[in-house]
């Protein structure tokens, strides 16, 4: 019941509209294309479906980073390494489903392990032939390696410039280890040749239209808990720390447990999406863990404005269409025109394009309201002067 | 001396703490009895706010004795131990949550548990509504309930500040110079609710400002590098030859 009451607090009318897009999205996508044939207007190619569920997939990772940016402060330079190891996680489980119709026929190990000469599976790959252990493993992971990582660094009171430099490090750091073949996840090859999920084909068209659909609503629940959380007294909690951390301390807060939760929740959203995005592109590799992965979701957040809810969606969704566009125009260019982007948004729209549209709203709104005032004050005046008019004449 | 301990709400004894070798406090010793209030002055870098650091829990002394409520060691807590034990502090500059409304300013502040998930799951009490009401009035700020906390003039953010360490509801409320960058109404005002906070809590005020020192009528302390150089009435500390050489004849 008091979940309840967190969730129904969140759902003003801009979260109401996103969640009903998505939902409907949800819905749509798949049916135009599976249902519409290719020569209808309406119909949506196979392409365009495993696109745009990549590009959900990340709008929940920007979701994920402006929690702990946009609200609490912490800017992450390393949230790709909790997408990064969503996907190994998922990944290992894809792995696990090819069974004996890999290249060397082997039953239980993965074709690069048959190929190192590995004689039995690692003790980690344990499990992940079940989907329910792969899913608890999809957040527990990520959730941990942040919890862990939090718990060090905010106990600490590491912030700002050098906290953002640590996290850089560490998803460095997991690009370094996943590149070792001895580390059993596949070396720089990663994982790939998947072939079922949940029993259902990778390829087919009905499973690309499934996993859209579950990327889209993962996405509208979790834009439901972010607006739940930031608009209970943690969020206002949240920002406080985000504005004045230490006056939060002299009023008897921790700061550091609420960024720790933050940044945990955090993780575990970015980990699913991590996990959504594998199935969607047929592959996990270490270059995901690249610094720049992670600096990339940053200027995301940034041009669709942070610590708004439907900002970091928008900027996901944007940049990501620039970039498809962009990198099939002109594909040299690409890293100059997104680092002119980050500049131009710091320099020019400091509150993202959600961020300034809210505050222009806002503006008019109490423009229009002045300016009523200013007219019922008018009235009534005239109104008086009539009246003591009408006296001075009687 | 632990018999004059065991009645303060604040005990000081032999405390010291050096920076990089500068000596802030220098075998500071004060006593605060419960429910008293008290002014403390002094020039620039006499260690006014160091003393409230130490206090609050923000620096370690390198020796000495600190107690709260006659028997809590202070120098084993951090600065939210301290701050749920009953010591609320109000900054020099005032801080308060810009981006937050005037009344979540307050929401904020207000007694209550501080835990991540009573807050995730907190819902607001009619009690709770009155108290913030309540509060509003006392600071003269119920018309800007719901503006900005960054769109307040200075005065009203030392104001909010104070609403705020009333909110927390502390044993004890330690005020850094409440009263700067305020008009000579504003001032008066202050020293008005001071008193009347000083009715019912202990109340230490750090101020440079002479006249709202005298406002206040309590008895004063004068720290010069770090310890006590004069204590008593403000007439008495005003007249101490040792006052004059270092801080009103300048």
């Amino acid at each position: 019941m008091i979940v309840g009451h967190l969730l129904k607090n969140g759902l003003t009318r801009p979260i109401l509209i996103t969640l009903l897009i998505l939902i409907a999205a949800a819905v749509l996508v798949p049916v135009a294309n599976l249902a519409l044939p290719p020569s209808n207007p309406f119909h949506v190619s196979s392409f365009m479906v495993a696109l745009t569920g990549k590009y959900l997939t990340y709008a929940l990772l920007a979701l994920a980073l402006d929690l702990v940016w946009g609200f609490c402060g912490i800017l992450s330079l390393g949230h790709g390494a909790f997408f990064a190891l969503g996907g190994y996680a998922m990944g290992m489980y894809l792995m696990r489903q090819i069974g004996s119709r890999g290249v060397y026929g082997n039953p239980v190990l993965p074709d690069f392990m048959v190929f190192l000469n590995w004689k039995e599976l690692p003790w980690y790959w344990y499990g992940f032939d079940q989907f329910w252990f792969a899913f608890v493993m999809i957040m527990l992971v990520p959730g941990l390696l942040a919890f862990v990582f939090g718990w060090f660094a905010f106990r600490s009171r590491v912030t700002g410039v050098y906290l953002s430099i640590i996290t850089q490090a560490m998803t460095y750091a997991l690009l370094l280890a996943f590149f070792r073949n001895d580390m059993g996840f596949g070396g720089n090859n990663g994982l790939t040749d998947f072939k079922d999920i949940l029993g259902f084909s990778v390829q087919a068209d009905g499973t690309r239209g499934a996993l859209f659909a579950a990327s889209a609503l993962a996405l509208a629940l979790g834009v439901w808990l972010t607006a739940a959380i930031t608009s209970s007294k943690f969020g206002k909690l949240m920002i406080a720390v985000r504005d004045a951390e230490s006056r939060t301390r002299f009023l008897g807060y921790r700061p550091e447990m609420v960024k720790l939760f933050a940044f945990t929740l955090s993780a575990v959203m970015a980990g699913i999406a991590g996990a959504l995005y594998v199935p969607q592109v047929g592959i996990i590799n270490p270059g995901e863990f690249a610094p720049a992965n992670s600096i990339e979701v940053v200027v995301w957040t940034a041009v669709g404005g942070r610590g708004t809810i439907i900002g970091p969606i928008v900027g996901a969704l944007l940049v990501n269409a620039g970039k498809s566009w962009f990198t099939g125009v002109l594909p040299e260019f690409w890293l100059f025109a997104l680092g002119g982007l980050f500049v131009a948004v710091t320099l020019f729209l400091p509150k993202g394009i959600v961020g300034t549209i809210a505050h222009g709203w806002k503006a008019r709104r109490l423009l229009i309201k002045s300016r009523e005032e200013q007219k019922a004050r008018e009235i009534s005046e005239e109104q008086a002067e009539t009246e003591a008019a009408v006296e001075a004449a009687q | 001396m632990t018999e004059r301990r065991r009645n303060s709400i604040l005990y000081l004894d032999g405390v010291s703490v050096a920076f990089d070798g500068f000596k802030a406090i220098n075998n500071l010793s004060l006593v605060l009895d419960k429910g008293e209030m008290r002014a403390i002055i002094g020039p620039n870098g006499a260690g006014k706010t160091t003393m409230m650091d130490i206090v609050t829990g923000k620096t370690r002394p390198d020796e000495g004795e600190v107690y709260f409520d006659g028997m809590v060691d202070l120098t084993r807590h951090d600065e939210a131990d301290i701050a749920n034990m009953g010591i609320g502090r109000k900054f020099q500059k005032p801080t308060v949550f810009e981006g937050h409304t005037v009344e979540d300013n307050v929401a904020l502040a207000l007694a209550g548990s501080r835990g991540v998930f009573s807050t995730l799951f907190y819902r607001s009490t009619s009690a709770g509504e009155g108290r913030i009401r309540e509060i509003l009035d006392i600071i003269r700020l119920s018309h800007l309930r719901g503006e900005t906390a960054a769109n307040l003039s200075h005065g009203q953010k030392q104001w909010l500040e104070i609403g705020m360490l009333l909110a927390q509801d502390p044993k004890l409320l330690l005020v850094d110079e409440p009263v700067a960058g305020m008009t000579d109404a504003e001032t008066e005002e202050t020293a008005r609710l001071l008193r009347e906070i000083a009715t019912d809590h202990s109340v230490i005020v750090v101020e440079h400002d002479m006249d709202f020192v005298r406002e206040l009528g309590v008895k004063v302390t004068c720290l010069h590098e770090g310890s006590v150089l004069s204590e008593g009435s403000i007439d008495h500390v005003s007249a101490d030859p040792k006052v004059v050489e270092v801080y009103l004849g300048r």
